[in-house]
């Protein structure tokens, strides 16, 4: 990990893309422009943190922005890795695909999409990855409904069926 | 006593219930009356071929041999020394479903597997049982969330086992309950048991009008 100086001196490279950083529990995090997001990766990758460990997706309802796409670097020769966050809100979640730059993001956008239903514009093949593709909703968004179809147990039959009428 | 041969006792028994004398040291030979009855009563079991034939089906249920998940680890058990269903003769796990006649849905069905097993389950032939085994395709269970759908939904269960997972035993008991229905209720098939007659893909074949006489013969052919 940089330490808290050296995410500052991170951040001060990326210019005004970077828009807050966090430093805690020795974990270093920039919070970036999602307009700007291809061209920072590819600046943290000048500076040697060449390898993209993860792309995830993540919701901060009720906050806004509400979704939030994170981008796990490291940097293979240090053994030092940064986390760049960005958050798009759910009514325009667009952010520009990384695919292009790095192979990996591929499948992970993919999944991002099919799960918080943040669209990456310029990804070659944005469809469903684990949800049938015919499926409504994106299921990993907080205020989607917990529990699937509802289970009539025989001792509480009588109760749902009431409840139907 | 001097037991006879097999042989000797068969023709024995043969010409008794024709009810011609038996000649030789067989004691039955003698009988008569009422005692012949009695004799012939001990010794010769009558029932009716539907309830023959669903006896011989519920004792050698062929399970389709598939797992989704921690399930399907109790489920080799079963099949294991320990339980051992091959003492009920349960233990032929075929990996066809042509072949098979029972199929275990052993473990948590995604939305995405519903489709494919049920097309096994369209496979197998008549006559043809579902155990959903565990609480995940039964009621969701622990993932009762977006991405599963319980067993009942998409095909017709005949004995949940209950278990998170059940135990082997508990997957024995739950077959051996289906033996019992089955042998309670020799010749329905699944249609019948939930009602869904008229549900067929395709159209049953009609049976062809097969002549047996000749003069049936010779209406057909004029």
């Amino acid at each position: 990990m940089p330490d808290a100086t050296g995410l500052e001196l991170l951040a001060k490279e990326l210019g005004d893309a970077a828009l807050e950083t966090v430093y805690y529990r020795s974990r270093a995090t920039v919070l970036v422009d999602p307009a700007q997001i291809r061209a920072v990766l590819a600046k943290l990758r000048g500076q040697g943190y060449a390898f993209l460990a993860s792309v995830h997706g993540v919701d901060h309802y009720p906050e806004e922005p509400r979704l939030g796409v994170v981008y796990e670097l490291l940097d293979m020769s240090r053994v030092d890795r940064v986390a760049v966050k960005l958050r798009v809100p759910t009514d325009a979640p667009r952010v520009e695909s990384v695919t292009a730059d790095w192979p990996t993001a591929n499948h992970q956008e993919r999944e991002i999409f099919d799960m918080f239903g943040v669209v990456f514009e310029g990804h070659p093949d944005l469809r469903r990855i684990l949800m049938p593709e015919d499926y409504e909703g994106h299921p990993q968004r907080r205020d989607f409904p917990i529990g699937g179809e509802p289970v009539i147990f025989t001792r509480d039959e009588a109760k749902w069926l009431e409840a139907r009428e | 006593m001097k037991r006879d041969p097999m042989r000797v006792q068969s023709l024995n028994a043969a010409q008794m219930l024709r009810g011609s004398a038996i000649s030789g040291p067989n004691q039955s030979a003698h009988l008569e009356g009422t005692e012949l009855e009695r004799y012939v009563q001990e010794r010769v079991l009558t029932t009716t071929l539907d309830k023959t034939v669903a006896w011989a089906r519920s004792n050698s249920f062929f399970p389709l041999g598939f797992g989704l998940a921690c399930c399907a680890m109790e489920q080799f058990h079963a099949a294991g020394p320990r339980m051992d269903i091959a003492r009920f003769g349960f233990e032929a796990f075929r990996a066809s479903p042509r072949q098979a006649d029972l199929i275990i849905i052993a473990g948590r069905v995604s939305i995405k597997m519903a489709p494919i097993i049920r097309r096994l389950y369209d496979q197998m032939l008549e006559p043809k049982w579902a155990i959903s085994m565990g609480a995940c395709c039964s009621s969701m269970g622990v993932f009762n969330n977006y991405a599963l759908v319980p067993a009942d939904k998409f095909l017709p269960v005949d004995v949940h086992v209950p278990g998170c997972p059940p135990r082997p035993e508990a997957l024995m008991h739950g077959i051996l309950k289906l033996r019992k229905l089955v042998q309670d209720d020799p010749d329905m098939g699944w249609r019948e048991r939930y009602g869904a007659v008229g549900t067929e893909e395709a159209p049953l074949p009609t049976s062809p009008v097969v002549p047996t006489s000749p003069r049936e013969h010779e209406e057909r052919d004029a």
